[in-house]
């Protein structure tokens, strides 16, 4: 099954991405942003970095690359996306998710290996884990602050669209601990934490990312 | 030529550490009159000749699409001779 990486100018953690979707048994495919041609790919990973050197707002030139034109209408219609990090600004600035994310409280920079509680397991991104499981994946950012309004925060909760909430810790600020949300359809999962960079015990803390990738290969062929 | 000058501001409930970090140093030199600090951005926008009412339009649309980002941010456009 093929599944797209796109690269923007300033993406860090694209061939991490590619990697992890091999690793999981998967077809990756580079797609680059100055194209609108998601080359018949069956999802999305937008990845982790600075696209445009967070310049303005983090996500907010990349939301109208000629690539995003192609993944926004695509995604209106069920194609499947998970954000990342940058990829989640990009999300958020492109409204195919709610808040947004501001600079983290304290204005770290802030990178650790950290706690999470699976909240959601009903999208094709988190489909492998079980509701309430513990992970430790990598974050690494600065501004990571999940920001809404109370009416919005309401929405996610109710409606069950956070998908990723901080253990332990709060480290940036989020609202309601907030490290993940999907959209209303669920095929749009935007997430601060990196499961690329969890993979594989040599490199990561944890092996807890791997299923991400792995339950969208899953999701797909059981569609 | 004029200048449109487009001011961007978070919102009041959206917490600004920026802001937060320039309020607790300013007592640190010995500044002691701010009661709270809050930072925005600035964006001054050259255009040849007295703006058009099409132009102040197309500016806004701007401000609240790329500019600035509504759900955490507030704009104002002004021009300036």
């Amino acid at each position: 099954m093929r599944i797209g990486v796109v690269t923007f100018p300033g993406s860090l953690d694209d061939s991490s991405a590619l990697r992890a979707i091999r690793l999981a048994g998967g077809t990756p495919v580079p797609l680059f942003h100055a194209s609108d041609d998601l080359k018949e790919v069956e999802a999305v990973v937008l990845p982790g970095g600075f696209s445009y050197g967070d310049y303005l707002r983090c996500g907010a030139i990349s939301r109208f690359a000629p690539i995003m034109s192609s993944i926004i209408v695509a995604a209106e219609h069920g194609f499947p996306v998970l954000g990342i990090c940058n990829g989640f600004q990009i999300l958020c600035e492109s409204h195919l998710l709610p808040g947004a994310l501001t600079r983290n409280q304290g204005l770290h920079f802030v990178c650790t290996d950290q706690a999470l509680t699976i909240e959601n397991t009903a999208t094709p991104w988190t489909s492998g884990y079980t509701t309430g499981q513990r992970l430790v994946i990598p974050i690494k950012n600065g501004e990571g602050s999940f920001q809404a309004s109370s009416t919005t925060l309401a929405e996610l909760e109710s409606e069950g669209r956070v998908v990723l909430r901080y253990a332990d810790k709060n480290p940036n600020g989020s609202k309601n601990d907030i490290a993940g949300i999907a959209n209303t359809r669920g095929n749009v999962v935007g997430v601060m934490p990196h499961p690329e960079q969890a993979i594989e015990t040599l490199t990561g803390p944890s092996t807890d990312g791997l299923t991400f990738f792995t339950s969208i290969l899953q999701s797909m062929v059981g569609r | 030529m004029a200048t449109i000058v487009v001011e961007v501001m978070l919102k009041p409930e959206i917490l600004d550490p920026q802001g937060q970090a320039v309020a607790s140093a300013l007592p640190r030199l010995g500044f002691n009159f701010a009661q709270a600090v809050r930072q925005g951005k600035r964006f001054e926008i050259e255009v040849a000749g007295v703006p058009t009412p099409e132009q102040l339009a197309d500016i806004e649309r701007a401000a609240e699409t790329l500019l600035s980002n509504p759900v955490i941010e507030t704009y104002v456009v002004k021009v300036e001779a």
